[in-house]
């Protein structure tokens, strides 16, 4: 395929005639990609800015702090600013702020203060990345807990996904036996009842057994699913027969077959599971908000959802913590989107 | 010891009766062939046999204890399937290895009879490799080493060669039946191919519609066919059917008057023969012989292989097709007339209603 | 060498768990048979479903015949339809301020608004891009996973990432002031707020109905286009006498799945809106559920749980309808 850029911006439906259709295709798919990613880059960058800088307004794109100096006479480092002097421009140390008014020195010459308009001022400064963003929550605010959390439930929510959903899966493919299409009836039946419908109740029972405000509590409901039993299903019916009849003569048990020959061969149809389980999981609100209640069970959404309503306004903090979050789910995207976007066009999943 | 004694065995799926009244009774080191139409049970039967399917009704027993309900692998058979069945995921090693496992053999027995296997079907190259790597026949030999590496009291066969081109049959053929002297243990095979069943069988039992028609050595169910449907089943190709009355019974034999003056002497056994009765006389096509006198046999065409001929028409005033086969060169035009007759103990004899064969005449053989 | 020997101690320690797990189970084969396998296989799926799904549904149905701020259904008074009526109560359906239970009319009404413009706005925006994303030929692969990105992302993280984003000194009010516009608290305006939310969930899902609709468009065979450009078929023609109405029934699922979805709607909007803010002017069904059983102590779960069996009734004739068609687009 010929690579030539020109040749492709303009290859259109009358060739050689720039169609007014393309033109508003290319507007409407440049401007979605700037309405994706604007929001997402904006939230890095300024998760990147220090305390003091990240409420500026207008707000500066790149992450950018004042530049400061120790000027003679000054406890204090002081930080420096454009002024505008009689005209000129120049280069002064900032002592104090009242309202409209600041009181500036000269770093070389800290003998005169001079009262400026604040608005004939612009601030010097110079490129910075406040990493402390990201390391003072991870220790002094518990995120490194929610982290843990969050990454407990996923993996032990996703292996258990997988192991019991195959398990009834291999049920109902590979066997006949009576009331087997009643219970597969009754499995997919559940695909109408949306937690959010019984999200009440399923708190009862989770008092019930005593897993409230425990991550197990978190766990457990999200394990059985029709969909996934579903999808197993259909891969497992194309596993053939004869397969499991050669393994029943060379003597394998039952969870033998299942867990030797069958399981392995599922692989493809697991690993589709496992990555939407891990997606999900990780993603998950509602749920974990209802069943836990101390802070040190929270996962990661939770936790994060704690924090920003407790330090509302200390947006570094809550910007860091949420551009943390999403990173592992970007990073896998960028790796897998292929897999990912063809796979859901395929089965058309929920 | 490894005999399989099957009495009064029916399966039915449902309301549809697949098995009638099975009664068989093997031997051990026999090597039987199952043989019938598609259909007909066979696979069933085995599969019966090796405990993947339940009996409706009736015993199955091994060596004398009766294995209704014992698993596949507590009957200590194995069985190779038409589509080998290999487990892709695995070496052909532990494709040897896994059922050994699963029964808990120590690690030394189990190396010990792979390299066995693999030395008797020549697959030491292969021991690491996956099956989608090799040929239909190589993965063929897998199956069968699978089998063998278990030791079983009986071998099952399920179509294994169906899947292969025919030169590569004719091949596995050999290799399979010299298995059978190797290692002398019984096996049961079951085809559609009754050059297979021929060829290979010290025993064939041929099935229909889910009952055994006849049981015995190739030879003997080739020269005395119990019923029609044996008798055109076996042997290629099939026997030529015409249609008769009876209009002597004495001491020579019977003739059989099957119209426009043509006779055949038939030395079946009289006993519950009747003047003027309607028969069927079973002819194959290599017994007839070109001769001075007999039925004349008008030509359609006739194939020429080069080292037998094969000619096809009718008798005169008939429509039936009728096949002669001559040994070398023959090239009769169509149309031309010949008479070709038969000798008495080649002439079979058929009820038309029961299609039951008759009896030979006491004496002889 | 070394790589040989890690190789085989994994090959070790995985054959050693692999026997851990099922040394129990065929245990339990031996005790049961052969044939009961199929339910021990079964039983963690039934008992997990029995626990969480059927149980609490027919719990529900106790919570919402009974009253009081019990949690156990045998300690709660019977007072069969009253909840039902409470919540029913209104002398005029259109104005919530004169129901008994407004909180939840209020709920109902902007629900009911936002699955309107949410079902509509996504279903334009996705159809849309799927066209175009069907027409490219440049990069589709490309603008096809940008657009499926938010998918993968957090309710909670997008909630943030916009309230920041909408933040009065946000990126959106530096642009408004570029271009000579006063900054806005879009958050806390009532008309600003809810056209937001429906942004937010627009930007949040829509990738996925993208790819549901491109996958439907492609399915269209290219002959039929083919033949309506020689039967000299204007471009806006074959869309709409062709593409739309061969995209039907993969349309229609769409909408009936953005239907169900739109209902449920709550994790994002409740981070963006502080809690279904400004008042309750973004305060979905899902919220006042969840905040009749859970929030500040009330512990209602009897109008909790009629609320839940009412919004339960509307996802399941969707439901129904969703799978009718799907059977249908199948034959």
């Amino acid at each position: 395929m010929s690579i030539n850029p020109i040749s492709f911006l303009t290859r259109t439906r009358r060739p050689g005639r720039l169609d007014l259709t393309d033109i508003l295709s290319w507007v409407w798919l440049i401007g979605g990609t700037l309405a994706v990613l604007l929001p997402v880059v904006w939230a890095g960058l300024s998760s990147l800015k220090p305390a003091a800088e990240i409420t500026r307004f207008p707000p500066t794109l790149l992450p950018r702090t004042a530049i400061e100096q120790t000027v003679p006479g000054f406890d204090k480092p002081l930080s420096l600013w454009q002024v505008t002097i009689d005209g000129q421009q120049r280069e002064m140390a900032m002592v104090r702020r009242i309202g409209l008014k600041a009181q500036v020195v000269d770093p070389a010459n800290p003998e005169k203060p001079i009262s400026v308009d604040v608005k004939s001022m612009t601030p010097v400064q110079r490129l910075t990345v406040a990493t402390e963003n990201y390391t003072d929550p991870l220790i002094r605010f518990d995120f490194l807990t929610f982290l843990k959390n969050s990454v407990f439930v996923t993996f032990v929510a996703t292996l258990l996904t997988l192991l019991v959903n195959a398990l009834a899966a291999f049920a109902l493919s590979k066997y006949r036996f009576r009331g087997d299409k009643t219970v597969f009836v009754i499995i997919i039946s559940t695909l109408m009842i949306p937690l959010t419908v019984v999200m009440v109740p399923a708190y009862l029972v989770i008092v019930g057994v005593g897993l409230v405000d425990n991550l197990w509590g978190v766990i457990l409901p999200t394990i059985a699913s029709p969909t996934a039993v579903f999808l197993l299903r259909q891969y497992m019916l194309t596993i053939p027969d004869e397969l499991i009849e050669a393994a029943r003569v060379d003597a394998a048990s039952e969870f033998c077959i299942f867990w030797r020959i069958v399981l392995p061969l599922t692989a493809p149809a697991l690993a589709v599971l496992a990555i939407f389980s891990i997606l999900w999981r990780w993603n998950d609100f509602l749920w974990p908000l209802i069943v836990l209640s101390s802070r040190e069970n929270f996962t990661l959404q939770v936790g994060l959802n704690a924090f920003q309503g407790e330090f509302s306004v200390q947006w570094h903090y809550i910007l860091a913590m949420t551009f943390l979050s999403l990173l592992p789910v970007t990073v896998v995207f960028l790796f897998l989107q292929k897999y990912i976007t063809t796979g859901i066009a395929g089965t058309g999943m929920k | 010891m490894a005999e399989l004694k099957l009495s009064t065995v029916n399966k039915s799926y449902g309301a549809v009766k697949i098995l009638h009244d099975v009664e068989l009774d093997i031997r051990d080191g026999e090597f039987v062939v199952f043989v019938g139409p598609s259909g007909c049970g066979k696979s069933t039967l085995l599969r019966i046999i090796a405990g993947l399917e339940e009996i409706t009704s009736g015993t199955i027993s091994i060596g004398g204890r009766d294995v209704n309900h014992l698993s596949p692998a507590e009957r200590k058979i194995a069985m190779v399937f038409q589509s080998y069945a290999l487990y892709p995921h695995m070496s052909v090693r532990k494709n040897l290895a896994f059922g050994l496992e699963n029964l808990k053999f120590k690690r030394a027995e189990i190396e010990a009879r792979i390299t066995e296997a693999a030395r008797m079907l020549a697959l030491e190259p292969y021991l690491d490799r996956r099956p989608k790597q090799l040929s239909g026949g190589q993965r063929q030999r897998v199956a069968i080493g699978r089998a063998i590496v278990r030791e079983p009291d009986i071998f099952l066969f399920d179509e294994p060669l169906s899947n292969l081109d025919a030169a590569l049959r004719v091949q596995t053929r050999a290799e399979i039946t010299k298995l059978h002297r190797d290692i002398k243990t019984t096996m049961i095979y079951v085809t559609h191919d009754q050059v297979e069943a021929m060829t290979m069988a010290d025993k064939i039992v041929v099935l229909r519609s889910g009952r055994v028609e006849q049981v015995g050595a190739p030879l003997e169910l080739f020269d005395r066919p119990r019923n029609l449907f044996v008798a055109g089943f076996l042997g290629s190709p099939r026997m030529n059917i015409i249609k008769g009355k009876v209009s002597g019974i004495g001491e020579d034999g019977i003739v059989i008057d099957v119209g426009n003056g043509g006779r055949l002497v038939t030395d079946a056994d009289p006993a519950g023969i009747q003047m003027g009765q309607q028969v069927l006389a079973g002819i194959r096509p290599a017994h007839f012989a070109r001769g001075q006198d007999g039925l004349p046999f008008i030509v359609q065409y006739h194939e020429g292989l080069g080292t037998e001929t094969y000619v096809y028409g009718s008798l005169e005033g008939e429509s039936e097709q009728i096949i002669i086969h001559e040994a070398g060169h023959f090239s009769p035009s169509p149309g031309e007339r010949i008479l070709i007759n038969s000798t008495p103990e080649r002439v079979h004899l058929f009820d038309p209603e029961s299609g039951l064969a008759f009896g030979r005449r006491q004496g002889r053989l | 060498m070394a790589t040989l020997k890690g190789g085989a101690l994994l090959d070790r320690a995985v054959e050693t768990v692999m026997r851990v797990v099922e040394a129990p189970v065929n245990a339990m084969e031996r005790v049961l048979g052969r044939k009961r396998m199929p339910w021990v296989f079964l039983a963690p799926n039934l008992v997990l479903f029995g626990l969480f799904t059927f149980i609490p549904i027919a719990i529900s149905v106790g919570y919402a015949f009974t009253g009081g701020t019990a949690l156990f259904v045998s300690d709660r008074p019977f007072v069969g339809l009253d909840n039902f009526r409470t919540l029913l109560a209104c002398d005029n359906y259109l104005r919530p301020g004169t129901c008994q239970e407004s909180l939840f009319w209020t709920a109902v009404w902007n629900t009911l608004w936002f699955v309107a413009l949410n079902v509509t706005a996504t279903l334009l925006v996705a159809l849309t891009t799927a066209l175009i994303l069907n027409k490219a030929i440049f990069a589709r692969g490309f603008f096809r996973a940008i657009f499926f990105y938010p998918v993968l992302l957090s309710p909670v993280v997008i909630g943030l990432i916009w309230k920041w984003f909408l933040d009065r000194n946000g990126l959106l009010n530096a642009f408004l002031q570029m271009l000579g516009v006063p900054p806005e608290t879009f958050l806390l305006d009532v008309g600003w707020s809810r056209f937001f939310v429906v942004v937010v969930s627009v930007w949040f899902h829509m990738g996925f109905y993208t790819l549901i609709l491109l996958a439907g468009l492609q399915a269209i065979p290219k002959d039929l286009y083919e033949a309506a450009s020689i039967d000299a078929a204007s471009p806006r023609r074959t869309l709409f006498r062709i593409t739309l109405p061969l995209l039907g029934p993969n349309l229609l699922v769409v909408l009936i799945l953005l239907m169900i979805r739109s209902v449920q709607i709550f994790d994002e909007a409740w981070v963006l809106t502080n809690g279904g803010g400004p008042g309750t002017a973004n305060s979905f069904i899902v919220q006042y559920i969840y905040q009749m059983a859970f929030g500040s102590d009330l512990r209602l779960f009897g109008l909790a749980s009629a609320a839940s069996v009412l919004m339960g009734l509307v996802l399941l004739v969707l439901t129904l309808v969703q799978l009718h068609l799907g059977r249908r687009m199948e034959s």
